[in-house]
């Protein structure tokens, strides 16, 4: 038997698009596992219950090549049973599927040895209310989305430059339950523009994410970026070393995106945190702090964990000293400290990690920043990041789509592409100046809420070819 | 599903589809660890729909299900006709596709035993057997195994007549040992890092490991580099462990020849390609010594780029690359064949799933093998270091410039492995490097490596690659770079 509805359809513009499930319809799915589960034998079972409608218009050389939509809806299972705890997955909704997949997590939970950390399952949770579902977005069609794309596009035309990029939209739920009673669930809707303009041999990018569609300007992100993709046409080269860098956010955001598991309780307990032995001392700057807020008006994301605990507010940095630290149940009490609703989805290895970093910005602003420069790099964008040295926190990468030179408070050309390896610790000791924090989109790392940041002594190891 | 496959495409047709292709496929996929003596994830998982793509007004469509009703279907279908109607609102140019055959088959990738069929005690009994012998050497701190499992069924319909169901069954296993001390983490990873190899195998993978024999040296390594020297910032000979110049290949070569990059469809995210339509047939890429195949079919081995067909319905191929060192071709598909004066595509459209489009992948990029053997090849180098296991990669966006740590070196003096050494790196310019290979080693010890966590393409898509490599020796290499303190 069928227990979710098909999909329901209704009009809107040329065609059609899909509505999420409803609240109801939602707690219906989880209710039915529960009670399916009571007859396999599960001593508790816990339900989460994943739905997304996405859709994404992707363009090139100034015309959509690629324009797709997805629907999909999961239920994922884990039952635990005499200190035994596995999951398993389907995404079929019938009652025979959901009773197989409860099967299926109690038979990989009966195969494992008794886990002694493994914890009862939480009971009723309450919950501050988050709204972040923008009913403008999800009612966005491709025909929307193709509109503010030929815009951009036929800019770059009009301007000898050549665009290539993505308008999405879309909308998910996720809700959780369990047998002793906990339900939690949240939805939100989501739209991004992202645009790379070219101009041989140059190019450079702009990107905006947002919760509401009306946030994003596909106009104006496509004429900012195809100023400076104009503006690096004619590069210099110049010597790698260490050089004062003005980070515009997205650089930001990408570097200080691999600190967020370092922030894990089990990664310190684990010894493979930057933060062992660290704690408490003046490890950054002491205009650097640090928080995880779920609630923060430009934070989006569900504001319960895996198990269905509440996310708490944790500072993290406090004028550049690592204060606290992001706890599962499990890791809480190895730690004797309280869970503070970062947990992942049991069972699992990796135990917990702050997903909503917002950073505590300044007052400055990315001209005031060029303006108060000598000589330094005006970085757009870093690129392919990676982890040279994990207790230094050495990260290596590029620069990309937009590098230019500063000199005596202004810019006066663009320069070569370097790779860096800089240590994100010496970094966060180096920064002199700071826009206010704001939303931020880049490629490597998922949203947060950082500034811009002008830092001394960056340290850029080579050049490329162009 | 082929009823399905069918009715999708007669209602694409009915909406004014001039061409279109459907992919079913069901995903079945089975994740274990251990850490520390425990069992961290156990899981399994499947997800089973429908993707459907189109091309009408000119343009592409693309949308996808997982509610299998006749109904739901044809919603989808109609849906992906009027995305497309929507993409030709912005269409640059009408899409073309090159020809290809209709073909009716059915394949399933060879496997000895069914990972699936295997006991969990099993499995779970050696993950935790070998993080037992890690945890048992003095000064590890973090022990880590892993095993994963897939069986992928597809389903795949086209409006030109393909019929093709496909089977691939994938296994995966590694092991790897942390040790942290005196404010220096170092890590030691087998038979690869990043969760081990990965092939198109059963579980015969993952007992010709052989992770009981090899763990307790792996863990020795990890606690042993705090005291090795560490590696010396210098130009000098580099020699490539086949797990790290797979990698090489991968990210030097592999992405380059993308057709889709070097045509700036992925400029926005992934990059371009410094190899520009003028270089093919012209650019020296390598020395003479250097061939390189993108190679799909069985015959090359059991990869993560082996198949039958690709996700457009052509058949697997092997496409010379780089010959004697001259750059020879590109990865293409329907759309792009002819722009590379191609009057086929060279099979090299895959998806991640269901609710994905297909999109121009890496099949087996391999480096043939060469003529030395690899204890020739260490007593021919008077001065040298060799590096094993990746620890870290990176390279710009049109891959011209690239640095790449691993986790352990080794000094080569008067042709013997002397020393260990931590901290390893090197770096530098993609054809510069591909020029200064002056060895390879033999078939004995080329391996096709997988590649698993491959990313590409919006919205993101993870994809399995295969690179075959035996060890390889490269001149006047740049080494040392990233761990510099200047």
């Amino acid at each position: 038997m069928t227990i979710a509805p098909s999909a329901r359809r209704k009009s809107g513009g040329k065609t059609e698009r899909a509505e999420l499930l409803s609240p109801r319809e939602l707690q219906g799915i989880i209710e039915t596992v529960l009670r399916l589960a009571k007859s396999t034998g599960a001593a508790e079972t816990e339900v989460h219950v994943d739905e997304v409608a996405d859709a994404l218009t992707r363009f090139a050389n100034n015309g959509i090549h690629q324009n797709v939509f997805e629907r999909v809806v999961t239920v994922s299972i884990r039952a635990a049973t005499g200190g035994r705890t596995a999951r398993a997955t389907t995404n079929r909704l019938d009652e025979d599927s959901l009773r197989a997949t409860i099967e299926a997590s109690l038979s990989l939970a009966h195969s494992r040895p008794r886990d002694p950390r493994l914890l009862a399952m939480p009971g009723k949770q309450r919950y501050h209310t988050v709204s972040r579902f923008v009913r403008a977005t999800a009612a966005v069609t491709p025909e929307d989305r193709a509109r503010a794309v030929r815009i951009a596009c036929d800019l770059a035309a009009r301007k000898g430059q050549v665009a290539a990029g993505i308008f999405s939209s879309g909308m998910s739920q996720t809700a959780v339950g369990n047998s002793r009673g906990l339900f939690a669930a949240y939805n939100e809707t989501h739209s991004q523009f992202s645009i790379t303009m070219q101009e041989d041999p140059a190019a450079s990018w702009a990107k905006a994410d947002s919760p509401d569609v009306r946030d994003i300007r596909p106009q104006k992100l496509a004429k900012r970026a195809g100023e400076k993709a104009h503006l690096a046409v004619k590069t210099k080269e110049l010597a790698p070393g260490r050089h004062t860098v003005i980070l515009e956010p997205a650089a930001v955001l990408d570097l200080v995106g691999f600190l967020f598991y370092d922030f894990a309780a089990t990664a310190v307990q684990d010894q493979r945190s930057c933060l062992n032995h660290r704690m408490g001392k003046q490890l950054f700057g002491k205009n650097i702090s640090i928080v995880d807020d779920v609630f923060h008006p430009l934070q989006k994301g569900a504001p319960f964990d895996g198990e269905g605990i509440p996310r708490q507010k944790v500072l993290l940095v406090d004028k550049g000293v690592p204060k606290d630290l992001v706890y599962s149940r499990t890791s809480a009490k190895a730690a004797r400290k309280k869970p503070t609703g970062h947990g992942f989805a049991l069972p699992n290895e990796y135990g917990e990690a702050p997903m909503n970093l917002v950073f505590i910005g300044g007052d400055s602003s990315v001209e005031k920043m060029v303006a108060s420069t000598d000589r330094g790099l005006l970085v757009t964008r870093l690129w392919y990041i990676r982890e040279v040295d994990p207790y230094e926190k050495v990260m290596t990468g590029m620069t990309r789509d937009g590098l230019f030179l500063v000199e005596n408070g202004k810019v006066t050309s663009a320069v070569k592409n370097f790779r860096f390896n800089q240590s994100l610790i010496d970094m966060l000791k180096n920064v002199e100046l700071m826009t206010p924090a704001a939303r931020t989109t880049g490629e490597e790392s998922f949203e947060m809420v950082v500034p811009a940041m002008k830092v001394r002594d960056f340290h850029f190891s080579e050049v490329t070819k162009f | 599903m082929w009823d399905l496959c069918t009715n999708a495409l007669d209602t694409a047709k009915l909406h004014g589809a001039s061409y279109g292709d459907v992919r079913a496929m069901h995903l079945r996929q089975r994740d274990l660890t251990a850490k520390n003596g425990q069992v961290g994830t156990l899981a399994q998982s499947e997800s089973i729909g429908i993707g459907v793509r189109v091309l009408a007004s000119g343009a592409w469509g693309f949308a996808s299900t997982d509610r299998l009703t006749r109904e739901s279907v044809a919603a989808c279908a109609a849906q992906a006709v009027a995305i497309a109607k929507a993409s030709a609102l912005a269409k640059r140019s009408k899409v073309v596709l090159a020809p290809e055959k209709a073909y009716v088959d059915s394949w399933q990738s060879p496997f000895r035993k069914d990972p699936f069929e295997i006991p969990l005690e099993t499995q779970l009994a050696l993950l935790l057997a070998a993080d037992g012998e890690m945890r048992k050497v003095k000064g590890v701190t973090l022990t880590e195994t892993n095993m994963q499992f897939r069986k992928i069924d597809s389903w795949f319909e086209s409006s030109i007549g393909s019929r093709i169901h496909q089977r691939k069954v994938i296994s995966g296993c590694g092991i790897a040992a942390t040790s942290f001390q005196g404010g220096e983490i170092q890590k030691r990873s087998y038979p690869n890092s990043f969760g081990g190899q990965h092939a198109l195998e059963g579980y015969e993978l993952v007992e010709s490991l052989g992770l009981m024999k090899q763990a307790e040296r792996v863990a020795e390594e990890a606690a042993a580099l705090h005291a090795a020297a560490p590696c010396p910032e210098k130009f000098g000979t580099l020699i490539l462990a086949g797990n790290q110049l797979g990698l090489q290949i991968h990210e030097s070569i592999g992405h380059p020849i993308e057709l889709d990059r070097v045509l700036g469809q992925e400029a926005n995210f992934a990059g371009t390609s410094f190899l520009t339509l003028d270089q093919l047939n012209k650019l020296k890429y390598a020395s003479t010594i250097v061939n390189v195949v993108a190679d799909a079919r069985l015959d090359h081995g059991r990869g993560l780029g082996t198949f039958a067909y690709d996700d457009e319905g052509v058949p697997a191929q092997c496409t010379d690359i780089i010959k004697e060192g001259k750059f020879r071709g590109y990865l293409s598909n329907r759309e792009t064949a002819h722009l590379i004066g191609l009057d086929r595509s060279s099979g090299t459209m895959r998806t991640e799933s269901w609710n994905r489009l297909p999109i121009i992948r890496m099949t087996n990029v391999s480096l043939l093998p060469g003529s030395w053997d690899y204890d020739d090849l260490l007593a021919d180098t008077p001065d040298g270091i060799l590096m094993d296991t990746n620890r870290s990669w990176s390279i710009d966006d049109r891959r011209y410039q690239f640095q790449f740590s691993t986790e352990v070196g080794w000094e080569i003096k008067g042709g013997k492995k002397v020393r260990m050494l931590k901290n390893p790196s090197y770096s530098g310019i993609t054809t510069e490097f591909w020029n200064s290979c002056d060895a390879i080693c033999k078939f004995d010890d080329w391996t096709l490596w997988g590649t698993p966590n491959c990313g590409k393409g919006q919205p993101m898509q993870t994809m399995g690659t295969g690179h075959g490599a035996a060890p390889a020796r490269f001149r006047n290499v740049r080494i040392g770079t990233a761990f510099s303190k200047q």
